[in-house]
């Protein structure tokens, strides 16, 4: 088994469009890798420079010791799983399964044993004469699957596998791939444009844009410290609140109030307040930062209501705020706290973060040291 | 009620294609059950006798005819080498255009031209090329030096039969490589970029998914070539007229000559009908092995 290593990859189809840009990471052995962005990010691109179906323009791939930029798909010793599942109509679930096997002229005896081993736990025996055409989308998911995991690759490569299936399946599904992979001591690097996805499923994600990364991170630190602007909009649902500011250097101005700016660089003249909607609380006595506002929009989320509230002052902003479902909330005036540590401070400009002195909220301990903020996208 | 509707829906069904049934009962029943019958009668008009019903003196008669059997061996020679080669060479067009190369639509336009031509004057065109005095081909190979004296193409038996093939493989062989194409098409990419990741060489690939998914657009190329190629006509006449000595004679020629020649109606239409029946026989194998295909590639995905 061996790690997988990108090394400054770029992907140029023509000078307007480059759908990876300049992509360095590293997965090692046992490490889930996701690599999470919008749609037209360069996802898929960067998985298939990986596969070795397409050519990069520069960068260099590695898998172990062994460079690899050059050499065919084949010769690569990875496993794919596409988003379409790419099952081979004609033949069987058994020969779909076995064709990579029976590719590397493995005797039939051994094909069928490993088949017996490695898709026991998918639940196939009952298909394997089926052809693809009589299955659901949900076992053909299966199938493919099957496919990749009994070559016992030394990379595996999943773009979108759950994005055929419905709400419900994606759910069990998700919960059988990270039993199937974390018994795998392989490198996997999965696509998805599901935050969900990535979050539960991923040691590390790699949040995509315009084919550059913008962070890569352990999946709660990605959602605790957003490295700029467009990860803090991207990651999170509903997502983040985030305000444009003037600063007087200390301060923040919000209307009549002025919020703190958290010390320890100079600040520039624009500053993005974010903060997450269930971050947003109702206020209570001798909360340092708390607003009056009128609820002008309620949304029902069953667990909680989401509710919009137009900040008071003559900027017309609005602020969103995660609120329990036991009252009906609308047209009321409601009193909000800002929890000083739950606010993230991003440069307007170059929309970098600004700070690293929100702990993280969610109780993880581990992760609640002070980290190095110079670099936030270390 | 499930049942009521079904039946209402075939019974509409029905209506509809009524209309098209009754012409095609005129236009193809009619003339084949009317042969039929002619062919039971012993009916000449070059002698100006009665008809006299004969039974089957005119197929007794056919299983003594050398030249009838010469006729089906010419047709078989001519049909056999020409659907393999066009399948082969069609294949070829179809797997260079299915890349997507620059002007790719102009390329397929221009590939199917010969196909859209008329198909005697194709057959004269080539006569001229295959002419032993001022025919192109020789002139080629007399510059080249390869060939002293101008080779007689179509005086020769053998040649005769190669020339004509040669000719109905450049008309036709676009007419398959559009069709195979169709059908390559419709592979979906993701399919070969599996295999590839699984290690296999594009030749494998070729042999493990594009034949056995293309296999149903074979089998139609195939079919369609074999009964244009089996009832051929024009090209031939045109070309070679049957000859040199008969050497070319395809069955719809010497039908053509018992009937238009010797006005012997009965033996021709005995000669109509087996043509005929061979023709369903095929189609309705390839049929068979189409519908076999189909129900064993499952639902296409
Ligand atoms: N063969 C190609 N030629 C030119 N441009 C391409 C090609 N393939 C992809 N692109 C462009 O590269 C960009 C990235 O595509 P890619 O498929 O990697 O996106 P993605 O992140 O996987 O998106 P999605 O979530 O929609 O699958 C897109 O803008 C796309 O139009
Ligand atoms: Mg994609």
């Amino acid at each position: 088994m061996a790690k997988l290593e990108l090394q400054n990859l770029n992907k140029t189809y023509s000078p307007k469009v480059i759908p990876v840009k300049d992509v360095s990471l590293t997965v090692d052995n046992g490490e889930f890798l996701t690599l999470l962005g919008p749609s037209g990010c360069g996802k898929s691109t960067t998985l298939r420079l990986i596969a070795g179906l397409e050519q990069p323009t520069r960068g260099k791939v590695f898998i172990g010791d062994r460079d690899v930029t050059n050499l065919p798909p084949g010769k690569r010793d990875i496993s794919m799983v596409f988003q379409s599942y790419a099952l081979y109509p004609h033949m069987t679930v058994y020969d779909n399964i076995a064709s990579g096997l029976k590719l590397q002229h493995m005797s039939s005896n051994e094909i069928r044993e490993r088949i017996r081993e490695s898709s026991g736990a998918l639940g196939l025996e009952e298909l394997m004469g089926r052809k693809p055409g009589q299955l659901s989308g949900g076992q053909r998911q299966r199938v493919a699957l099957a496919r990749a995991l009994v070559r016992r690759p030394e990379v595996f490569l999943l773009d979108e596998p759950l994005s055929n299936l419905d709400a419900l399946l994606r759910e069990q599904v998700r919960a059988e791939l990270k039993q199937l992979f974390e018994a795998q001591n392989t490198p996997v690097v999965y696509v998805t444009h599901d935050q969900t996805e990535a979050m539960t499923l991923s040691t590390k994600v790699a949040v995509l844009n315009r084919g550059d990364v913008q962070q890569l991170d352990p999946p709660q630190r990605i959602y605790t410290h957003p490295a700029n602007m467009f990860v803090a909009g991207f990651i999170g649902s509903p997502q983040m609140n985030l305000l444009h500011l003037k600063s007087d250097g200390k301060n923040a101005v919000l209307g009549d109030y002025r919020i703190p700016l958290p010390g320890g660089f100079t600040s520039p003249p624009d500053v993005t307040l974010g903060i997450r909607p269930e971050h947003v609380r109702l206020a209570q006595p001798g909360d340092a930062h708390s607003f009056q506002g009128r609820v002008f929009l309620v949304e029902n989320l069953g667990m909680s209501n989401l509710l919009s509230v137009q900040l008071p002052g003559s900027e017309n902003r609005t602020i969103r705020s995660l609120l329990p479902a036991d009252r009906p909330w609308s047209q009321e005036d409601v009193t909000l706290a800002l929890p000083p540590d739950a606010i993230h401070w991003f440069n307007t400009e170059t929309g970098e973060r600004l700070s690293n002195n929100t702990r993280p909220l969610v109780s993880n301990t581990a992760n609640s040291t002070p980290l190095a903020d110079s670099n936030p996208r270390l | 009620m499930a049942d009521t509707i079904r039946a209402r829906e075939q019974r509409t069904g029905w209506i509809l294609i009524a209309p098209a049934l009754l012409v095609l009962a005129l236009v193809y029943a009619y003339p084949i059950l009317r042969s039929f019958w002619l062919s039971l009668f012993t009916q000449n008009l070059g002698t100006g006798l009665e008809p006299v019903f004969s039974g089957l003196d005119n197929y007794a008669r056919m299983f003594q005819d050398g030249r009838f059997w010469q006729s089906i061996f010419n047709t078989s020679v001519f049909t056999f080498s020409a659907i393999i080669l066009e399948l082969i060479l069609g294949m070829g067009i179809a797997l260079v255009l299915d890349q997507s190369i620059r002007g790719r639509g102009l390329v397929r336009t221009i590939a199917i031209i010969p196909w859209a031509l008329p198909t005697a004057l194709i057959a004269l065109t080539w006569a001229w090329i295959f002419n032993d005095q001022f025919g192109v081909v020789n002139d080629l190979l007399l510059r080249l030096g390869l060939i002293d004296v101008g080779i007689n193409w179509l005086g020769n038996p053998t040649l005769a039969m190669v020339s004509a093939i040669v000719a109905d493989v450049w008309k036709t062989t676009s007419f398959v490589a559009i069709l195979l194409l169709a059908g390559l098409q419709s592979i979906s990419q993701d399919l070969y970029e599996a295999h590839s990741i699984d290690g296999a060489t594009p030749w494998q690939s070729f042999r493990q998914i594009t034949l056995p998914l293309l296999m149903p657009q074979i089998v139609i190329a195939l079919l369609f070539r074999f009964a244009q190629s089996f009832g051929i006509f024009d090209l031939i006449q045109v070309m070679t007229g049957g000859g040199p000595g008969g050497a070319t004679e395809v069955v719809s020629l010497y039908v053509y000559s018992s009937i238009m020649r010797y006005l012997d109606f009965g033996y021709g239409a005995a000669l109509v009908v087996v043509t005929f029946l061979v023709l369903i026989l095929v189609v309705a194998i390839a049929a068979l092995v189409i519908s076999r295909l189909r129900t064993s590639a499952g639902e296409k995905l």
